[in-house]
């Protein structure tokens, strides 16, 4: 990198690179070769939605998150609702659902981003319990444990029904991802996201030097919202249903658990964990339906042992390796 | 855009036309209940259940046939996985039954997509009583709440205990439980003095029991799902003190679940429950049951969970037995909604045609101290061949 040309520094990371398309290309093949996992496959890339959302906010604006379940639930509850009272149609539920978890972000944000460390961890696992606590309890509108029923999700485009085989959810989960993914990598990228990366390693320093910290820490809590809250949209209009279990812990745990598999703060580390975690789990039940838990926690224990900063952190120690933590 | 629809509408058909089941000699029965987490116990009792009965009876299948059991975790109260799960078993699998469901929740995000890929779902214990009606292709051989605690509400006002106070757990079964037990003691002459709800997953009972112990009802009613949950609870009520305080506990079987007895040591002796399914019963067939089952799984106890999933079984089988290995999923609906048998462990049940729900004694049953010195729960009462009162109350539009 060059310091002398700073301008051409920040032109040069918007640059896309050939390995960059592995990911699209394996999930467009898998859709040929797997017929039988489209379903499992829609999850996976919900997911992936979802990890890029807690990349932004704790990977590059270093806002610790165990509460991101929040938003993932209130996009899933916002589609829900809409597909349960007569406003089936997927896009415009998706949209509402992003902006009701951005909205919530940028509301929880301004007391949770007052916080760092510990009290800071705990405040977002609160507004998660809370809003999970109010969904069991708000039977009559949520369905309460039962979860949402009578869900009526239209036709994507209004012309393909989200059917038993997942063919339709796969490939419409495939266009939002990506469509999500090019928003979060030009953002990441920009002026804008070198501050938050600036931020996460040094605040006092940034503050010192002008930069609005607490201001540009909400944007970015705010937008990993509402990508969760698309996230969670896509989770429920595949599945027509939601659960309080959408707004769950495990929902916010596990996925913390996908991200430092894959390499936090690399933007591709999503790409990552969360199949090989989703594969695994899905795998491993298969074999032992009992105790598969065992295995995927012995898998955790080895990766943490031997390979910090996930998988892309281990390939960039190798000499040619090229996916380096920002 | 239009040649792509074709296009996937083409696969659609291939792939519909590879799944058709005629003239398959494996019969794939999918189970989807609980193996993991916390909640796992009665889902590996109603595993072990069907699992003894397949082993058990796989010589009476026609010749030919085999019957294959795919088992997947639902991992608690999950209805999404439970969904996906079963989405799974149809598209990857071509399962021609679904089979297990502990929890309600789960049950009921199967429903849907039993009815869309119309394959039997055969419901091992989830009891929400609306959820034979969520789908034409549920059948339930457990129970309902509602048909479990309306007998035990109407025996509590019969025997001096008509001033009661509820607590459920915080979901459909809870709710059935609580207006079916509130509907039996207001039709004896009795009357509830206040109800309360907690919520189902990690409930802290100490607030909940320390609450009703202050308020000092004759009679409390509790429904817990039953499990680890179970012994809890009734652990809670004894440290708080509640049947020193002189409060009257009735249940339904779920607290008082016979594979959790062992581990409550001899707090609930002497409590009244109403149940479809006792250990202890001696007839015939739930000594021959019991044996096999302990025989099986050594230091196990049976319980509700075990039996309905041999009795699920053995209703899947006689599909099997009766079309020789060959039917259409409207022939094997039609097969299981006319079940009857007179030889359960449970005693003799059969399913009402035209609700797919079950239909049972009810017994009235008190914990006893056996002469092994085991607590177990004793039959001396019996409502006879008792129907889903919530379904009757509320008739289908």
């Amino acid at each position: 990198m060059s310091a002398a040309d700073p301008v051409g520094a920040l032109a040069a990371r918007h640059r896309w690179r050939w390995p960059e398309a592995l990911p699209w290309l394996a999930a467009i093949a898998a859709f040929f070769l797997f017929p039988g996992y489209l379903a499992l496959g829609a999850q996976i890339l919900a997911s992936i939605l979802y990890g890029l959302s807690i990349d932004l906010a704790l990977g590059y604006g270093g806002i610790v998150t165990l509460g991101q379940a929040a938003f993932f639930g209130t996009g899933a509850y916002t589609a829900g609702l809409l597909a349960a009272h007569g406003f089936g149609a997927p896009e415009p539920g998706l949209i509402a659902a992003g902006l009701a978890a951005a909205a919530l972000g940028a509301l929880s944000g301004l007391a949770v981003l007052r916080l760092s460390g510990l009290a800071q961890l705990m405040a977002t696992l609160m507004v998660a319990a809370m809003l999970q606590s109010a969904a069991d309890k708000a039977s009559t509108i949520t369905g309460g444990a039962d979860g949402l029923q009578n869900m009526a999700v239209g036709k994507v485009l209004g012309l393909f029904a989200f059917g038993l085989y997942g063919r339709t959810a796969y490939l419409y989960a495939l266009v939002v991802l990506f469509v999500c993914f090019l928003g979060m990598r030009a953002l990441v990228h920009s002026p804008f996201g070198r501050s938050l990366v600036g931020m996460r390693e040094n605040a006092a320093r940034m503050t010192a030097l002008g930069a609005p910290v607490f201001a540009r820490r909400l944007i970015a809590y705010a937008i990993a919202a509402g990508m969760a809250g698309v996230s969670g949209a896509l989770y429920a209009q595949s599945t027509g249903f939601v659960a309080p279990d959408s707004l769950g812990f495990d929902r916010s745990g596990n996925i913390l658990v996908m991200l430092l598999l894959g390499g936090i703060g690399r933007l591709y580390g999503a790409f990552i964990g969360v199949p090989l975690f989703m594969v695994a789990q899905d795998r491993l039940s298969d074999l032992d339906p009992a105790y598969w838990y065992f295995w995927i926690g012995l898998g955790l224990v080895l990766m943490v042992r031997f390979a910090r900063g996930g998988l892309l952190g281990l390939a960039a120690r190798w000499p040619a390796g090229r996916m380096r933590r920002e | 855009m239009r040649r792509f629809a074709t296009m996937l509408a083409a696969a659609g058909a291939a792939l519909g036309l590879t799944l058709a089941p005629a003239g398959a000699k494996t019969i794939r029965i999918g189970i989807i209940t609980t193996y993991s987490g916390p909640l796992a116990p009665p889902g590996i009792s109603m595993d072990r259940g069907l699992t003894l009965y397949a082993k058990l009876h796989a010589k009476d299948l026609p010749k030919g046939v085999k019957v294959s059991i795919i088992r997947r975790d639902d991992t608690g109260i999950a209805p999404a996985t439970a969904k996906r799960l079963a989405q799974e078993l149809v598209t990857r699998d071509h399962v021609q039954f679904l089979a297990g469901s502990v929890y309600s929740p789960d049950a009921l995000a199967i429903a849907p997509l039993a009815t869309e890929a119309k394959v039997p779902f055969v419901v091992m214990n989830a009891a929400a009583a609306d959820l034979v009606r969520k789908s034409p292709y549920v059948v339930r051989d457990s129970f309902t709440l509602w048909q479990v605690a309306m007998p035990m509400g109407e025996w509590a006002a019969k025997h001096g205990m008509g001033d009661a106070y509820t607590a459920v757990s915080d979901y459909a079964p809870g709710w059935d439980a609580e207006g079916g037990f509130i509907a039996g003691i207001k039709a004896a002459g009795g009357k509830i003095v206040g109800s309360v709800r907690f919520p189902l997953n990690n409930p802290d009972f100490a607030p909940v029991l320390q609450r009703i112990k202050d308020l000092h009802p004759h009679t409390l009613f509790i429904f817990v799902p039953g499990g680890p949950q179970s012994t809890q609870m009734m652990k809670t009520f004894n440290a708080l003190g509640l049947a020193k305080a002189g409060i009257h506990l009735v249940t339904t079987q779920d607290l008082l679940i016979d594979s959790e007895l062992p581990k409550m040591g001899n707090i609930p002796l002497g409590v009244v429950s109403s149940g479809t399914y006792q250990e202890a019963s001696p007839r015939p067939a739930n000594r021959a049951f019991v044996a096999a089952f302990q025989k099986a799984y050594p230091g196990s106890v049976p319980d509700f969970p075990a039996m309905q999933g041999w009795d699920g079984m053995a209703m899947i089988f006689r599909v099997i037995r009766q079309t020789g290995g060959k039917f259409t999923p409207a022939q094997a609906m039609d097969i299981l909604s006319h079940y009857s048998t007179t030889n359960s462990p449970r005693g003799p049940f059969h399913i009402d045609p035209a609700t797919r729900d079950v239909v049972e004694n009810v017994y009235i049953r008190r914990v006893e101290k056996l002469k092994n010195g085991q607590l177990a729960n004793v039959r001396f009462d019996t409502f006879p061949m008792v129907s889903d009162p919530w379904a009757k109350m509320h008739p289908q539009k």
